[in-house]
């Protein structure tokens, strides 16, 4: 017990003094995770009721989830959509902050808080806006809909992940690449992009997870031939608790999971 | 484009950087004018840099001279002017087509390349064949007596080495002009005054014109064949070390250059008068509205005896001796308030024999020491 | 204009003057179109995407059931009770929700701050895996969690802390569990960030001052900890303003929030005029609150910190 009353602070307050505070954070993060893991053991149970734990465990939400044609469909259009947002939103806005942080110009501020206003924008009005846009334009409950709506809502990410990146870099690297005989162009590709290549990751990651977790939007603009995870596990939480939404919440944790110890990886080996 | 500014893709069989191989370009700067907004980061600036020439832009933060260094790189657009290197107008070239090597004040070496790879990367730019860039970076890193680091990683590098191989890359290209932005600002003092002969020496080697920025006046004199003084988008002064700080232009260049102590004086009829004493001067005194007498303070002499014929003596009154190691500092206050400082070396007993505070004493300074020089700022 | 001009330059200073001075002003001129078109394609969809329709249903809330301009969309919402209430349980939940994340994120975000730096990042993965972990499946997660049969009411039972099965779901308390769960990684990231840039030296100087630990805490410490504080609880609320999934799930039709009446006055009443017009008042609320914020905070940052 010498540890309770070994300083905390250099301000000599003890850990035993400090342990109340101890407590409390830990129980923080355990309510913070668990709800989220409790759901992996609980999707392996045989009961309507999804006990924990289990009495008697199975995988029959599992064949469920894999042996219905609707939820592969919908699993399909989710990992499709998620991966073209996934490839159009981080170039487009890898560039549009590598504009706004190289140029000068005045509007500047303006262009970054309009990219950033998807952000800001109640998603539902974002939702109401689009469904009614993509009637006009013919392309309601099209993959290609789906994918531009996607990228507006992951373009804020990518802009302020990126900025961030390109703010701690230092640009004179970009100059001397230039002094040295690059054009502008080069100087970004064999120079700037390999040191935010982190950044650059981190936003691909997250705008696929964006594209892959949203709901309302897809509500409204999924659908048809094209209807998303989310779409179909929404309206299916909205009727009853279907244990197979339990399987499928599983391999959604797994996925995030596994997305952010890549992420984690990729940054240690930046170091 | 570049190949037609320099010998950068030749095919001489001797890649070891010498002299021989590189031909140094004349830089013209006429009017050269840029404005933010109300300030004038400079002011209709114009200098003729002589080819292979050793010139060091001086000045305070803020002055303009990075500014100025910038538009020879070409990352800074002025409003007008024009800029030549030889016979050929760049002020329009974007900075990739100027061929100018250049040091950043942060270095600026590439993180993600190894040493080889950084100072490799302008001939790669320029698809030189791999084997030559090989022998070249090779060479390059030998000038600047860094044979064998090739594979090392920058972070791996101290600071006085990562400068190297700034430079290293800054001329393997063999650029004829060469733009160095406060190169040693970063290193500490002992490694600083190395690194000062070093880059001396290896600018005589090369021959290549270089620019060079500092806001340390005793590196710029040390280095420079030229200092062009740069204050408020303007240039100053533009002279050798020994002019400039013997011949200041005004009192901003006498400031900034070395101590001085300035008293001011005034023009009767053909004399030059300290209050009622004339004075007497070697050089002329030049024509402006105030005049200042600029006395160094390693020049003027503490007299004990008869003084030299034709010395200027002023009378005092001895304040605080400061004593700093290689040389003494003692403050002395003449009669109309103004304080002179006199600077003497240290030998033995020296300090012991200086006055005390509160004595009378008479302060000597020689007619070529007596400079009058134009009282305003700028 | 220009013959009247020229000779006037030229008179202030010499020939030499306009050196360059069109082809510079071409090159800059071309140079910023070509890093500003860097962003173009992102802006323009943006614009279509976002702007545009955005725009249109502002212009559809003063359309009236006849086709003409009016404000009745406007008026149903002062005059009908429903509607008041429908406001009134948004800011209630937004409120309780911020709040409560503000009680139990601060201890938690001063915890992760003042341990050692390896140890943080470990504990800081409890805070990011739910952050990254989708809002459906930690809504689902509650739901199961919290329903008459689920663990919590379980476990409570058999603890003996109650008797009956208590519910905790589909209704107001329900909501705020699965609100504060989900907002809390948004509180905490800004403000643990905040927290990490506080230079030590000054709770030692208030201490070599003679300020007690609690005294510091109160008068260093906590104020220079508000910055992080406030662009955390102001994304909470905002976020919370417009909220849907969780309060639809987890308030079973009893709690309705502004976002949920406009997806239902389009879903099931196919009322575009008065969904517009909420969502019309739900974006000039919000905007007026970052607006507002934004007088003292830089709105970057906002957005910057939870992320």
């Amino acid at each position: 017990m010498r540890w309770l009353t070994s300083p905390a602070t250099e301000t000599q307050v003890t850990h035993g003094q400090r342990l109340w505070l101890y407590v409390l954070s830990v129980v923080i993060m355990i309510l913070l995770v668990v709800p989220t893991l409790i759901v992996i053991p609980m999707s392996f149970s045989d009961s309507q009721y999804l006990e924990f734990p289990p009495e008697t465990w199975s995988t029959r939400w599992y064949q469920n989830y894999f042996g219905s044609a609707e939820w592969m469909l919908a699993t399909r259009t989710s990992l499709k959509v998620a991966f073209l947002t996934m490839l159009v939103a981080t170039p487009i806005g890898v560039l549009a902050a590598y504009g706004l942080h190289a140029s000068q110009v005045a509007f500047v501020r303006i262009a970054f808080v309009l990219l950033i206003t998807p952000m800001m924008v109640p998603i539902v009005l974002i939702a109401v806006g689009a469904f009614y846009a993509y009637v006009k334009l013919q392309i309601l409950y099209t993959v290609t809909g789906l994918v531009l709506a996607h990228t507006v809502l992951a373009l804020p990410l990518v802009v302020i992940v990126t900025g961030a990146a390109l703010k701690g870099y230092d640009m004179s690297q970009e100059q001397a690449a230039r002094s040295l005989g690059a054009p502008r162009w080069r100087a970004f590709l064999t120079v700037t992009l390999p040191q935010i290549k982190f950044a650059v990751v981190t936003s691909a990651l997250l705008s696929f997870l964006t594209s892959f977790d949203e709901v309302i939007v897809a509500m409204f603009i999924s659908g048809g031939d094209n209807p998303t995870l989310t779409r179909n596990m929404f309206n299916a939480l909205r009727d009853q608790i279907d244990p197979t939404i339990a399987s499928i919440s599983t391999i959604m944790v797994l996925v995030t999971t596994g997305a952010m110890v890549l992420a984690q990886v990729f940054g240690q080996q930046r170091k | 484009m570049w190949q037609a500014a320099g010998p950068a893709t030749g095919k001489e069989k001797d890649r070891v950087l010498s002299t021989a191989n590189t031909q140094a370009l004349p830089i013209s700067v006429s009017h050269v004018t840029k404005t933010y907004g109300a300030v004038h980061a400079l002011d209709d600036v114009s200098l003729e840099i002589e080819s292979g020439e050793f010139l060091t832009l001086l000045g305070p933060s803020g002055s303009g001279k990075t500014t100025l260094l910038m538009v020879l790189a070409g990352f800074t657009r002025p409003d007008h002017g024009s800029l030549k290197f030889g016979d050929r107008e760049v002020i329009r070239t974007p900075p990739h087509l100027r061929d100018v090597g250049m040091t950043f004040q942060s270095y600026a070496l590439f993180p993600h390349m190894s040493v080889a790879g950084n100072v490799g990367y302008p001939l790669r730019l320029r698809n030189v064949p791999k084997a030559e860039i090989a022998e070249r970076v090779a060479g390059a890193l030998e000038t600047v007596q860094l044979g064998g680091f090739g594979e090392r990683r920058i972070d791996q590098l101290s600071g006085g080495q990562r400068q190297r191989v700034a430079v290293a890359r800054a001329i393997v290209f063999e650029p004829r002009i060469l733009l160095m932005d406060e190169p040693l600002s970063a290193l500490d003092k002992k490694l600083r005054d190395q690194m000062q002969i070093e880059l001396r020496s290896l600018h005589e080697k090369l021959g290549m014109t270089t620019v060079y920025v500092t806001h340390d006046q005793r590196e710029a004199l040390t280095m420079s064949d030229r200092i062009a003084v740069v204050n408020h988008g303007r240039i100053m002064q533009l002279a050798t070390p020994r002019d400039l700080y013997e011949k200041p232009a005004n009192r901003f260049v006498a400031d900034f250059i070395g101590d001085s102590t300035f008293l001011p004086v005034t023009r009767r009829g053909q004399q030059i008068v300290f209050e009622d004493q004339p004075l007497n001067h070697a050089a002329p005194a030049p024509e402006a509205p105030s005049l200042l007498l600029m006395a160094r303070p390693e020049r003027i002499h503490l007299l004990t005896g008869t003084p030299q014929e034709r010395m200027n003596t002023f009378e005092a009154v001895a304040q605080q001796v400061i004593y700093q190691g290689d040389s003494y500092l003692l403050n002395a206050q003449l009669h109309n308030g103004e304080i002179m400082s006199l600077r003497g070396a240290v030998r033995q007993g020296t300090v012991d024999g200086l006055p005390s505070e509160g004595d009378r004493i008479r302060l000597g300074l020689a007619p070529e020491d007596t400079v009058i020089i134009d009282g305003r700022e700028s | 204009m220009q013959a009247a001009d020229t000779p006037q330059r030229s008179y202030e200073t010499p020939v030499p003057s306009g050196m360059n001075a069109a082809g510079l002003r071409r090159d800059a001129r071309l140079e910023r179109l070509k890093l500003f078109g860097l962003s173009s394609p992102a802006l323009l969809l943006v614009l279509v995407i976002l702007v545009i329709p955005v725009g249109w249903l502002f212009y559809v809330s003063f359309i009236g059931a006849n086709g003409q301009f009016s404000l009745e969309n406007y008026e149903r919402m002062i005059t009908r009770k429903s509607y008041a209430r429908i406001f009134v349980t948004t800011f209630q939940v937004s409120l309780l929700t911020t709040g409560l994340c503000i009680l139990i994120g601060y201890p938690l975000a001063y915890f992760l701050s003042q341990l050692p730096s390896r140890l943080a990042s470990l504990c800081l993965i409890t805070v990011l895996l739910p952050f990254w972990t989708s809002l459906l499946v930690r809504t689902y997660a509650w739901l199961v969690l919290l329903q008459k049969r689920g663990l919590v009411n379980d476990w409570g039972i058999s603890l003996g802390l109650w008797e009956e099965p208590i519910k905790m779901v589909h209704n107001m308390t329900g909501t705020l569990i699965g609100m504060v769960h989900i907002m809390l990684p948004f509180l905490i990231l800004p403000l643990y960030s905040t927290m990490k840039s506080i230079n030590r030296d000054y709770m030692n100087a208030a201490a070599n001052l003679g300020a007690s630990p609690r005294r510091a805490f109160w008068n260093v410490f906590f104020p220079l900890s508000t910055p992080g504080l406030f662009a955390g609880s102001l994304m909470v609320f905002i976020l919370c303003l417009g909220f849907f999934v969780t309060p639809a799930v987890l308030g079973g039709g009893r709690v309705i929030m502004v976002s949920m009446q406009i997806v239902s006055n389009i879903e099931l009443f196919v009322n575009w005029g008065a969904a517009s017009a909420l969502g019309v008042v739900l974006l000039v609320l919000t905007m007026a609150i970052l607006w507002i914020a934004s007088r003292f905070l830089r709105l970057d940052q906002i957005a910057g910190g939870g992320h």
